[in-house]
């Protein structure tokens, strides 16, 4: 993915203000019909354009809070709003959500696939088009846009999910260890193309993952949390500047500081 | 959904190393064998039969059959019984498939619909079909609709209980995504839970032609002046036996070729299962 001055474009690319939004988590907490409390007492607000990671141990409930965030589950108490005057647009999806699992449909072209989520929006063929097709670039797949996905490896089929969710151009990403499934050295490439496209519009993403490292070079803050029940243990900054390049980052000592900070959290 | 594990099977037998294969004469000579075969079995019941071994009266040779194959082809009572067979078969395929495709569909969206037919159909998918016949001839008279009747009824639960088990087998995470970019209800059905759901759609429709045929000749038997069925039947009540072999014949050659043509059309419809 060749994305050349992505700092430059930054600058073009300045939200007006109607278009702040904000997350805002409040006392959120989720208890299965087993009795099983998966989240307690989650507080937080995510600010516009922020990159925030959420990460603990499996099965510290990080996954349903996200699936909270993106109303595909209900909290059972708390709530969340998503504010922010952009959202009820008609020709806009308030988020777009990157799942872990293989979610782009095998029955679709990839083409077919991000065009798909353009369904609710009513917008002109021709714009949805171009913009499939600037994704597409961005993820360097233009040649596979007539592909079925059982002819795409791992990596692309995420590529494609990532792209779907960032054609439709919402305000907030939700990510839920959408490189979860795929090999070291591919999920720190495409971390780094995320980076770069997310550089360029700076949306409001919440990522969730196991990862440490994924999370330090990712985020602009770290939520941890910690194992059942799901609680917030503590919220870390992270302050390396941007436009990052998360290979590099792990030669930086400060990286290996958070890195340690964040295992003695989890211990 | 079977034939979809029975294609990888057979893709890996036939992906094994080759190396350990005995050599290719023997490939060749096996592959002879398999299309001698059935002219060997011909050979040896023509000569079996010219001997007397066997009862030519319920036993014609093949040179017999050939005979009144050509007979029967000339009169053009063949094409005529065959066509008429093959449209009784048809058109009470769709008259059941199309209203079992979409009450399968709606069982398996929604869990009222569910609740509701699921015994009804459980009752009365066990019943043989061929058993409700006479209540067909009664209701429908002798005509065409009493055929159409009984073939569509065996085809429409077969196509229920594939796309109702189609539609509840398609993974949660499509149903999320749909959800996630708040895709409108009939995109979601026509292009989530259709296609989603259009390998075990089109496993009960390979089912329902193997049922909709022996329906469609067992109707034929005794409620029908024309069709493969009835040719069948009338050759055993006037001893024509050449003529019921040949019918026989017609009807296995029919349900290939109808077998052959949808395996083609699953080609088609469902390109993502093979490569």
């Amino acid at each position: 993915m060749q994305v050349s001055n992505g700092t430059d474009k930054r600058k073009e690319i300045e939200k007006p203000e109607a278009q702040m939004i904000r997350i805002n988590v409040q006392d959120v907490g989720k208890v299965y019909s087993t009795g099983t409390v998966a989240l307690e007492n989650i507080d937080l607000a995510i600010e516009d354009g922020e990159f925030v990671s959420v990460l603990g141990p499996s099965g510290c409930g990080k996954s349903t809070l996200l699936r909270i965030m993106a109303s595909l589950d209900h909290a059972t108490s708390g709530k969340i709003d998503i504010v922010g005057s952009g959202i009820a647009a008609k020709d806009a999806l308030p988020f777009a959500v990157v799942f872990q699992e293989v979610s782009i449909y095998p029955w679709m072209k990839v083409r077919d696939n991000i065009e798909f989520a353009f369904d609710s929006l009513s917008m002109p063929r021709a714009e949805v088009r171009k913009r499939v097709d600037q994704q597409l670039e961005l993820v360097g797949l233009s040649k596979f846009a007539k592909a079925y996905p059982h002819q795409l490896s791992g990596g692309m089929k995420q590529r494609v999910a990532v792209a779907r969710a960032f054609a439709v151009d919402p305000p907030v990403l939700f990510m839920d260890e959408p490189f979860g499934s795929l090999d070291e050295q591919t999920r720190v490439g495409l971390a780094g193309e995320l980076l770069q496209i997310w550089e360029r519009t700076r949306k409001t993403v919440v990522f969730v993952t196991h990862g440490i490292e994924e999370a330090v070079s990712l985020a602009d803050r770290v939520v941890v949390l910690s194992k059942s029940p799901g609680r917030i243990k503590e919220i870390i900054p992270i302050d390396f500047p941007r436009p990052r390049d998360p290979v590099k980052l792990r030669g930086e000592p400060k990286f290996g500081e958070y890195v340690v900070r964040i295992w003695d959290l989890l211990r | 959904m079977n034939d979809v594990a029975e294609a990888t099977v057979e893709q890996g037998l036939t992906a094994l190393p080759t190396q350990h294969l005995p050599k290719s004469s023997f490939a060749a000579s096996e592959r002879w064998l398999r299309i001698a075969a059935p002219f060997i079995v011909l050979a040896l019941w023509e000569l079996i039969v010219r001997v007397h071994l066997l009862d030519q009266r319920f036993f014609p040779a093949p040179s017999m059959i050939v005979e009144d194959f050509i007979a029967y082809a000339q009169s053009g009572q063949l094409v005529t019984d065959t066509l008429t067979t093959l449209s009784r078969i048809l058109v009470g395929f769709f008259i059941g498939a199309i209203p079992g495709t979409i009450l399968g569909l709606f069982m398996g969206i929604n869990k009222w619909v569910r609740a509701f037919m699921d015994p009804i159909v459980s009752i009365l998918y066990p019943i043989p079909k061929i058993a409700i016949l006479p209540l067909m001839l009664l209701i429908f008279g002798i005509g065409e609709a009493s055929k159409y009747s009984l073939v569509a009824i065996g085809v429409f639960f077969l196509m229920v209980i594939n796309t109702e088990a189609g539609v509840r087998q398609i993974q949660q995470i499509y149903i999320d995504v749909a959800r996630a970019y708040r895709i409108k209800p009939l995109s979601f059905y026509t292009r989530v839970l259709l296609p989603g759901a259009l390998p075990n759609v089109f496993a009960g429709v390979k089912l329902s032609i193997g049922v909709g045929i022996i329906l469609g000749v067992a109707a034929e038997f005794t409620a029908a002046k024309s069709g493969l069925g009835f040719t069948i039947w009338n050759g055993w009540q006037t001893l024509q036996v050449e003529r019921m072999y040949v019918a026989l014949v017609m009807v296995s050659l029919l349900g290939y070729l109808l077998t052959a043509l949808l395996d083609e059309t699953e080609k088609l419809l469902i390109p993502w299962l093979r490569p």
